[in-house]
C-alpha cells in the first residue's frame, strides 16, 4: 500500500470506528470490543506511517479548490507524524480506560460518548496530517465541535456553563483572531500552505508581522495562553476519559501543535527571530506559567489541580516555540510527547481514584495509595515528569527548553522555569506524601475499597511505562523532532 | 438658472412633500393612506408633465400635425395609476380588517391596546 | 425550440398557474398545481443555467420586438445565481411546507394563498429577468402587492399591521424608484439598461441624473431592508405565516439587491458610485447593520424576529461587500447573497416546522426539542451553524470571500467588525441549539413529535444545499466571480 493510502486509511479510520460503534450500540461488549479495535488499527496504521516515512513528503489533495490555490489537503512531516503517533497510540489507552470508567461508574449514553470521543481523535489525525492551515482550521473546528457535547455529557446546570465557557472562547478566539490571521495571511501571500521557512510574503513588514503573530498566538484558544484559558478548568466537568485523551493529550496538544506549525511552518522561526516585540509571547507565556501554577497550588479538586497545571505546562511549549531558537523548538516539540503521556497517567490516576473510591478532593487522598498501589505509583512517576525529574520523559523535554532558553540568552525564560519547576514539585508531591505516608482517615476506613478496575489500572500503567520509556528510549521521538529544525 | 424654473417641478415638489409629511406625520391609519395617494399623484403629475413638448398635440398623425407630445410616459403612468388604484385598495381592505380585530385605525390606540395585552 | 423560449417560460409558469389555483376548489389540487409549477420552474432555471454557461449572455426580446424598443429579457450568470436561489428556495419551500400551510392558512383562503405565492414567485423572477427598468417596476409591484397580502395571512393579527406598515413604505420606495426611472427616461430617452448604459455616460455629470441615482438607491433600499429604513422587515417577517417568511427571508430582499448591482454598476458605473461618496455611505450603512442588528438579535424572544434581524445584519454584509466595488468584494457580495438564501431558507424553514408542531416560536418553545424533533433540530443547528461560518458550511466560504474581499481593501477594522459580527451570531444562534439539546419541555405543555416527511425533506434539501455548497462552492463562486466581472467589466 502506497504511503498516502495508509494516510488516509489512519485519517478515516476513527470515523468508521464511530460509525461502527453507533451502529452496534446495543450490544455493549461488541461496542466496546470495536472501540479498541478501532483505536488499535489507528495506532497500527500511524506505526506503519512511521516504518514508511522516509523525510518525504505526502501530498493527498481532498475535494475542490475554493479559491486559487486553496484546498483541503494533507500533508505529513516530522511533527505531525509525532502528534498522530501520541494522540493515536495513547488513544487505545484511553479506550480501554474509558470502558473501565463508563462501566464502573454506570454512566448513561455510553454509545455517544464513544461516538463523539472516535470523531474527536479522527478530527485531532486531520490536525496532524493538515498539508495547510485552511485544512488545520477546519479540523480545529471540528473538534471543539465533536467534544462540545462531551463536556456538557452530563447535562447538569453546571455542566451546561461550563459548555458555554468552553464554547464561547474556544469559538471566539478562533473565529475572531485565528481566522483574521489566517484570512489575512492569505489575502498578503496568496498561499496557506505549510513550507519550512514560511510563506509570509517579503511585502508584510515587521509591525504587520507582529499583528500577525499575535493574532494567531491568542488565537489559537486551545493553547490555552491567558486570558484564553479559562475554558480547560471548565472543560473538567466532563467524564474523566474526556479530560484524560481529550484535555490532556487531543484538543491542548492540538494548539500547541498548532502554535509550533505556525511558527515554523507560516512565518518561518528564522524570519520571526528577526522581528522585534516577538518576545511578548514568551512573556505572556512565562506570566500564565507562573500564575497557573501558583492557581494549581490552591485547588482541593483533583481534576482542577491537574487542570491548571495543564495551563502551565501548554505555556512550557509555547514559550518555548516562541523562543525561536532551533533547541528550544525541538524542546517545545518533545515536551508536547512528554507531557502527554505523563498528563494521560495523572488523569487515569484520578478517574481511577474516583471509580474506585468515589473521592474527587485532594485532602481525602490520605493514606490511599496503600490500598490503591498501581494507582499511586504510575501517578507519582507521572508527577515526577512533571516536575521534570529523571528517570522520566519530562526531564528530557524539560533540559531541552532550558537549553534553548540559555542558547537564546533569554533570563527570564530560565528564571521562569526554575521556579516552575519548584512550584510543579510544590503542589504534586504533597499529593504522593499524603497518599503514601498519611494515615487513612476514620471516614476513610469506614468506606473500605481496593484498587480499580483492571481495565483501568492496566491504561494506567501502561501510560506510566511510556513516561519512563520516553527517559531511555527518547531516540525515535527526538529524531521526529529535529526533523522539524534540521531538514530543509 | 432662472427662478422659479419649470414651474410643474414645484407642483410636483408640493404635491410630493405634502404626502410624504401625511405619511409620516399622521396617526390615523386612513389618512396615512389619503397621504400616499397625493403622494403618488405627484410622481404621476411627474410623468405627464414630463412627456409634454410646447405647442404639441396628442400624439396621432394627422395632417399638419408635426410636434407632438411624447406618448410614453403617459402610457407608463396608465400602468402606474393601475398600480396605484391597486395598492389603495388593499390598503383599504387590510384596513377593514385591522378596524374589524382592533376596534380602531389609530396607531397609537391600536398600540396602547398592543401594549396591555 | 423550447430551449430558447426559456425566459419567458421562466416567467410564463408561475404567472399563468396563479389564477389556475385560484379557481380551483379545497387545498389538495392547488398544492399540487403550485408544487408542479415550482418543480417545473426550477428546471427551467437549470436550462437556463447550462444555456448561460455554455453560450454566454442570452438576450430575448418580447413579441419578437427588438431592444431598445421592445422589452428584454437578459440572463446572465448574475442573473442566473439569484434565480437558482429564488426557484430552489420556492421548490424547497412549498414542497415541505404543505402541512404547516394547512395549519396556518384557513381552508377557505387556501386557493388565494397559492395564487399569491405564485404571483409573488412571478414578481421576483420577472425583476431578475428584465431588462427593462419601468417592467422592472411592474413586477416589482405584482411580488410587492402580494407580499403585503401573504404577510397579512398570518394567524396573529398584528401580521394585519405588519402588512399596513410594509404596504405603505414599500409604496414608498417603489415611488422613489419610479421618480428615478423617470429622470433617467427625461435625460436619455430610453428605458432599456443596456441602452442606457451607453446614454448615460454622457450626462453623468448632470444634476438630474444625480438624482435619479439618488431616488434610485433610497427606493431600492427600503425594499432590501437598508439599515436606516428596515423597520418595516422585523414585523414582516415575524408575523407572516411560516412558509411565507421562510420564502421572502431567503428571496426578497436578494432580489433587491439584485435590482441595487444592475443599477449601480451597470447604468451608473463604478467612477459615480465612488465619486458621489455612495460607496463609503453604504459601506458605514452594511457595517452598521452587522453590528447593531446582530446586537439586537441577540435580545429577542420570538426566534422568528430574532432570525428576522439576523437577516438585517447579513444584509449589512452584502451590502458592506458591494460598497467596497471591487472585483473581490462584488464578487464576494453576489456569494453571500446566495449563501444567506440558502441559510435563512433552512432555518425560516426548520423554525416552521416547530410552528407547526409546537405551537409557537418563542425561545421556551424549543426546549427540548432536539429529542422530540430530532431531524429538523439537527437541520436546524447546521443552518445555524453555516450563520456562525463554520467551515464545511455556505457561511464559512461567504466569510472567506468577505474577509478577502476587506484584506484587498486594506481593510483591517472592517475584517476585524464581520468577525465580531460572526461572534454575536453564536451569541444568538447557540442559546437556541443548546435550549433544544439540553433543556427538558416543559411537562405541562403537549408532547411534540417530528416533523411530517416532506417537511423534512423540504428542511433538509436546504440543509443539505449549505453543506454542499460549503464542501463543493465552485459553482456558486464560480457563478459569482463572473458576474462580478460582468458588473464590473461592464461599468465604465
Amino acid at each position: 500500500m502506497a504511503s498516502a493510502d495508509i494516510l488516509l486509511a489512519a485519517f478515516c479510520m476513527p470515523f468508521v470506528t464511530a460509525v461502527l460503534v453507533a451502529l452496534t450500540g446495543r450490544w455493549a461488549a461488541l461496542r466496546d470490543t470495536l472501540s479498541v479495535l478501532g483505536a488499535l488499527t489507528t495506532f497500527g496504521l500511524v506505526i506503519a506511517l512511521a516504518t514508511e516515512w522516509e523525510d518525504k513528503i505526502l501530498i493527498g489533495r481532498l475535494l475542490a479548490e475554493f479559491l486559487p490555490g486553496l484546498s483541503l489537503k494533507f500533508m505529513l512531516e516530522p511533527l505531525g507524524l509525532l502528534f498522530a503517533l501520541i494522540a493515536s497510540g495513547l488513544w487505545v489507552f484511553a479506550a480501554l480506560f474509558a470502558i473501565g470508567y463508563l462501566r464502573g461508574n454506570k454512566e448513561h449514553d455510553q454509545t455517544r460518548f464513544t461516538v463523539l470521543f472516535s470523531i474527536a481523535i479522527g478530527a485531532t489525525l486531520g490536525i496532524a496530517f493538515a498539508g495547510n492551515l485552511l485544512t488545520l482550521f477546519v479540523f480545529y473546528e471540528v473538534l471543539t465541535l465533536s467534544t462540545f457535547p462531551l463536556v456538557t455529557h452530563s447535562g447538569s446546570e453546571k455542566a451546561m456553563r461550563a459548555g458555554r465557557v468552553y464554547l464561547g472562547i474556544l469559538m471566539g478566539t478562533s473565529i475572531g483572531f485565528l481566522f483574521l490571521a489566517m484570512a489575512w495571511t492569505y489575502a498578503l501571500s496568496g498561499t496557506l500552505d505549510f513550507i519550512k521557512g514560511g510563506i509570509l510574503s517579503e511585502e508584510a513588514g515587521p509591525g504587520l508581522t507582529l499583528v500577525l503573530f499575535l493574532l494567531y498566538m491568542f488565537g489559537i484558544g486551545k493553547a490555552a495562553l491567558m486570558p484564553f484559558h479559562r475554558w480547560l478548568p471548565a472543560a473538567m466537568v466532563a467524564p474523566t476519559p474526556v479530560s484524560a485523551l481529550l484535555h490532556a493529550v487531543a484538543v491542548v496538544k492540538a494548539g500547541v501543535f498548532t502554535v509550533i506549525k505556525v511558527i515554523v511552518y507560516i512565518f518561518g522561526w528564522e524570519r520571526l527571530a528577526g522581528v522585534p516585540g516577538t518576545e511578548i509571547i514568551v512573556y505572556v507565556a512565562g506570566f500564565t506559567i507562573g500564575t497557573a501554577s501558583v492557581i494549581a497550588l490552591r485547588q482541593n479538586n483533583l481534576k482542577a489541580r491537574l487542570a491548571y497545571s495543564t495551563i502551565s505546562q501548554l505555556s512550557y511549549i509555547v514559550m518555548a516555540a516562541a523562543l525561536l531558537t532551533p533547541l528550544a523548538l525541538l524542546g517545545a516539540a518533545l515536551h508536547l510527547a512528554a507531557h502527554a503521556v505523563s498528563k494521560i497517567t495523572l488523569f487515569f490516576a484520578a478517574g481511577s481514584i474516583y471509580t474506585a473510591a468515589h473521592k474527587t478532593e485532594i485532602d481525602e487522598l490520605d493514606g490511599i495509595g496503600r490500598r490503591m498501589p498501581w494507582t499511586m505509583t504510575a501517578f507519582g512517576i507521572a508527577s515526577l515528569s512533571m516536575i521534570g525529574l529523571p528517570p522520566t520523559a519530562g526531564f528530557v523535554s524539560k533540559w531541552a527548553i532550558l537549553g534553548g532558553a540559555f542558547t537564546a540568552q533569554s533570563w527570564f525564560a530560565i528564571g521562569v522555569l526554575v521556579l516552575s519547576t519548584l512550584l510543579n514539585a510544590a503542589y504534586f508531591l504533597p499529593i504522593v506524601h499524603r497518599a503514601f505516608f498519611r494515615p487513612l482517615s476514620a471516614e476513610a476506613k469506614a468506606h473500605p475499597h481496593g484498587e480499580a478496575p483492571l481495565l483501568i489500572v492496566v491504561a494506567l500503567t501502561g501510560t506510566a511505562l511510556l513516561t519512563l520509556a520516553l527517559f531511555f528510549l527518547p531516540g525515535e521521538v527526538e529524531e521526529l523532532a529535529a526533523g522539524l529544525v534540521t531538514s530543509r | 438658472m432662472d427662478f422659479p424654473g419649470l414651474f410643474n417641478y414645484w407642483v410636483v415638489m408640493v404635491l410630493m412633500m405634502i404626502g410624504l409629511y401625511i405619511v409620516i406625520s399622521d396617526r390615523n391609519l386612513v389618512k396615512k393612506i389619503v397621504g400616499l395617494n397625493i403622494f403618488q399623484v405627484s410622481v404621476f403629475v411627474f410623468y405627464i408633465t414630463m412627456g409634454k413638448v410646447d405647442g404639441g398635440t396628442a400624439p396621432i398623425i394627422g395632417e399638419g400635425i408635426e410636434v407632438y407630445s411624447n406618448p410614453l410616459p403617459h402610457v407608463l403612468i396608465l400602468t402606474a395609476i393601475v398600480v396605484g388604484i391597486a395598492t389603495t385598495a388593499l390598503a383599504l381592505a387590510l384596513l377593514v380588517r385591522i378596524q374589524d380585530e382592533f376596534g380602531s385605525v389609530d396607531e397609537d390606540a391600536i398600540q396602547k391596546l398592543e401594549s396591555r395585552q | 425550440m423550447i430551449s430558447a423560449q426559456l425566459p419567458i417560460l421562466q416567467v410564463l409558469l408561475p404567472l399563468l398557474a396563479a389564477p389556475l389555483c385560484a379557481i380551483l376548489r379545497g387545498r389538495a389540487l392547488p398544492h399540487a398545481l403550485s408544487v408542479g409549477t415550482v418543480l417545473l420552474s426550477l428546471l427551467v432555471t437549470v436550462g437556463l443555467l447550462i444555456r448561460v454557461e455554455s453560450t454566454g449572455t442570452i438576450s430575448y426580446a418580447i413579441g419578437g420586438w427588438p431592444p431598445p424598443i421592445g422589452i428584454e429579457y437578459r440572463v446572465d450568470q448574475l442573473s442566473v445565481i439569484v434565480l437558482l436561489i429564488i426557484q430552489g428556495v420556492a421548490a424547497a419551500v412549498l414542497v415541505g411546507g404543505g402541512a404547516s400551510i394547512v395549519r396556518e392558512i384557513e381552508a377557505t383562503r387556501a386557493p388565494l394563498f397559492y395564487a399569491l405565492f405564485l404571483l409573488n414567485l412571478t414578481g421576483l423572477t420577472g425583476m431578475v429577468l428584465t431588462g427593462d427598468l419601468f417592467n422592472l417596476f411592474v413586477f416589482l409591484e405584482i411580488s410587492s402587492l402580494s407580499t403585503y397580502v401573504l404577510v397579512a395571512l398570518g394567524t396573529d393579527r398584528r401580521a394585519l399591521l405588519a402588512a399596513y406598515q410594509y404596504l405603505v413604505i414599500g409604496t414608498v420606495g417603489a415611488t422613489f424608484y419610479v421618480i428615478g426611472v423617470g429622470l433617467l427616461y427625461m435625460m436619455t430617452g430610453t428605458l432599456n439598461m443596456a441602452d442606457l448604459a451607453d446614454r448615460v455616460a454622457g450626462v453623468e455629470e448632470s444634476t438630474t441624473i444625480r438624482t435619479a441615482f439618488a431616488f434610485m438607491i433610497i427606493g431600492i433600499g427600503v425594499k432590501l431592508g437598508m439599515m436606516p429604513v428596515h423597520f418595516w422587515l422585523p414585523n414582516a417577517y415575524a408575523r407572516a405565516p411560516s412558509v411565507v417568511s421562510a420564502f421572502l427571508a431567503a428571496t426578497s430582499t436578494k432580489v433587491a439587491v439584485y435590482i441595487m448591482l444592475r443599477v449601480v454598476f451597470e447604468i451608473f458605473g463604478v467612477p459615480m458610485f465612488l465619486a458621489t461618496h455612495l460607496s463609503e455611505i453604504i459601506i458605514g450603512l452594511g457595517i452598521l447593520a452587522m453590528v447593531v442588528a446582530s446586537v439586537t438579535a441577540i435580545f429577542q424572544d420570538d426566534v422568528k424576529r430574532l432570525l428576522a434581524y439576523s437577516s438585517l445584519a447579513q444584509i449589512g454584509y452584502i451590502l458592506f461587500a458591494f460598497g467596497l466595488a471591487t472585483e473581490p468584494g462584488v464578487t464576494a457580495s453576489v456569494l453571500h447573497l446566495f449563501n444567506h438564501g440558502l441559510m435563512k431558507g433552512a432555518l425560516f424553514l426548520a423554525l416552521a416546522a416547530v410552528a407547526l408542531r409546537a405551537g409557537r416560536t418563542r425561545r421556551t418553545d424549543l426546549d427540548g426539542l432536539g429529542q422530540a424533533m430530532p431531524l429538523t433540530m439537527l437541520g436546524f443547528t447546521l443552518a445555524g451553524l453555516s450563520l456562525i461560518g463554520v467551515p464545511g458550511t455556505v457561511g464559512f466560504i461567504s466569510k472567506w470571500y468577505l474577509l478577502e474581499a476587506a484584506f484587498d481593501r486594506d481593510g483591517f477594522i472592517i475584517a476585524a467588525i464581520i468577525l465580531g459580527s460572526s461572534l454575536l451570531a453564536i451569541l444568538y444562534v447557540w442559546p437556541l441549539v443548546e435550549r433544544a439539546y439540553f433543556r427538558k419541555r416543559d411537562p405541562a405543555l403537549p408532547p411534540v413529535e417530528e416533523a411530517p416527511l416532506p417537511m423534512l425533506i423540504g428542511i433538509w434539501l436546504l440543509v443539505g444545499a449549505n453543506l454542499l455548497f460549503g464542501v463543493w462552492p465552485d459553482l456558486a463562486t464560480g457563478l459569482a466571480e463572473r458576474s462580478a466581472l460582468l458588473l464590473l467589466g461592464g461599468a465604465r
